[in-house]
């Protein structure tokens, strides 16, 4: 199937978990948070939440600003 | 100094820092000992998995509390969904909500910041708004239940200082909460009025991490905050159109 994560197209098996698709951009956990359709995902059900077709993930972290 | 308290947490800077524009981490940390700050904003964005050292790293190495924002974002929405990720990540119930209104001014939107507001006010947030100097808005942002108000001097970046001094006081006169004097300071003369005029913190980043200096530039900043703070505390004299001899004027 086919999600978006951070604006890139990415092709992924069908029952990907947030926690497989936050770990294609980073092995850390602390500090990251998930959108999936703009609903926070917590980092509690990561490994329980399966994507589906055309989801749009999103993965945060702090930067310098403001 | 006295302490500064938001949300019942307490401070002993009144100096509180920005992270953005610092040519490098290691240029924002001298700088950020150097200001004594203890609360220093941080924005959200998409992971990078190329980057090098984290701003988060830098911020619990000085055992600086970490205030996000909410910069970037244009609509209540946004802000609102920047805030719940920020929670997520960094473990804070406290947001700097920042929802601005074009990128020619960075002018913050009174509309959208008091939706926003109202709803992570309601979503158990500490909320910290960043607005324009009007007076009414930040007495409605009070009455809607946020921790602080954050007026500006002048446009983000701008080093402008204060344009309107006179709205501000009015802001100070009617809030029952922090007034932090936020955008548009360009030197320490602005941190120092911005203290005289009554505010309870200065907030600012720009002027430090851009200037040729920044670990002078915000040990100026922290000086000025102090000596802002202990002008206003003692009470200035009045102004007066002619002189007033201090001296005895017969022999």
């Amino acid at each position: 199937m086919h999600v978006t994560i951070n604006g890139a197209a990415h092709e992924v098996p069908d029952g990907t978990t947030v926690a497989q698709a936050v770990q294609r951009l980073t092995a850390q956990t602390t500090g990251v948070a998930v959108a999936v359709n703009d609903e926070v995902v917590t980092r509690g059900t990561w490994e329980t939440t399966s994507l589906a077709d055309r989801d749009r993930v999103e993965i945060l972290t702090a930067v310098q600003g403001g | 100094m006295d302490e500064l308290i938001i949300a019942g947490e307490k401070f002993g800077s009144r100096l509180i820092m920005g992270t953005g524009g610092a040519p490098s981490l290691e240029v924002l940390d001298q700088a950020l000992a150097a200001s004594g700050t203890e609360l220093t904003t941080v924005a959200m964005r998409r992971l990078d998995p190329g980057a090098k050292g984290s701003v988060l790293d830098v911020l619990r190495a000085r055992g600086i509390k970490v205030l996000p924002n909410t910069a970037g974002c244009f609509t209540a929405g946004e802000a609102v969904l920047t805030a719940r990720l920020a929670r997520e990540a960094l473990g804070t119930n406290w947001v700097k909500l920042e929802v601005i209104s074009d990128e020619r001014t960075l002018l913050p939107d009174p509309i959208e910041t008091f939706d926003a507001a109202e709803r992570l006010v309601a979503d158990g947030f500490v909320v910290l708004p960043y607005i324009g100097d009007d007076p009414a808005l930040a007495r409605r942002l009070e009455q809607a239940g946020c921790a602080a108000v954050m007026p500006l001097g002048a446009p983000i970046g701008s080093g402008l200082g204060i344009r309107n001094p006179h709205n501000i006081e009015l802001i100070v006169e009617a809030a029952s909460v922090p007034v932090i004097l936020d955008a548009g300071i360009g030197t320490a003369s602005d941190a120092a009025q911005a203290m005289e005029l009554g505010c309870d913190a200065v907030l600012l980043a720009t002027a430090v991490t851009r200037a040729r200096r920044p670990d002078l530039m915000a040990a100026a900043m922290r000086s000025a905050v102090e000596a802002g703070r202990l002008a206003r505390q003692a009470g200035r004299i009045p102004r007066r159109r002619y002189a007033e001899a201090s001296s005895p004027m017969t022999p």
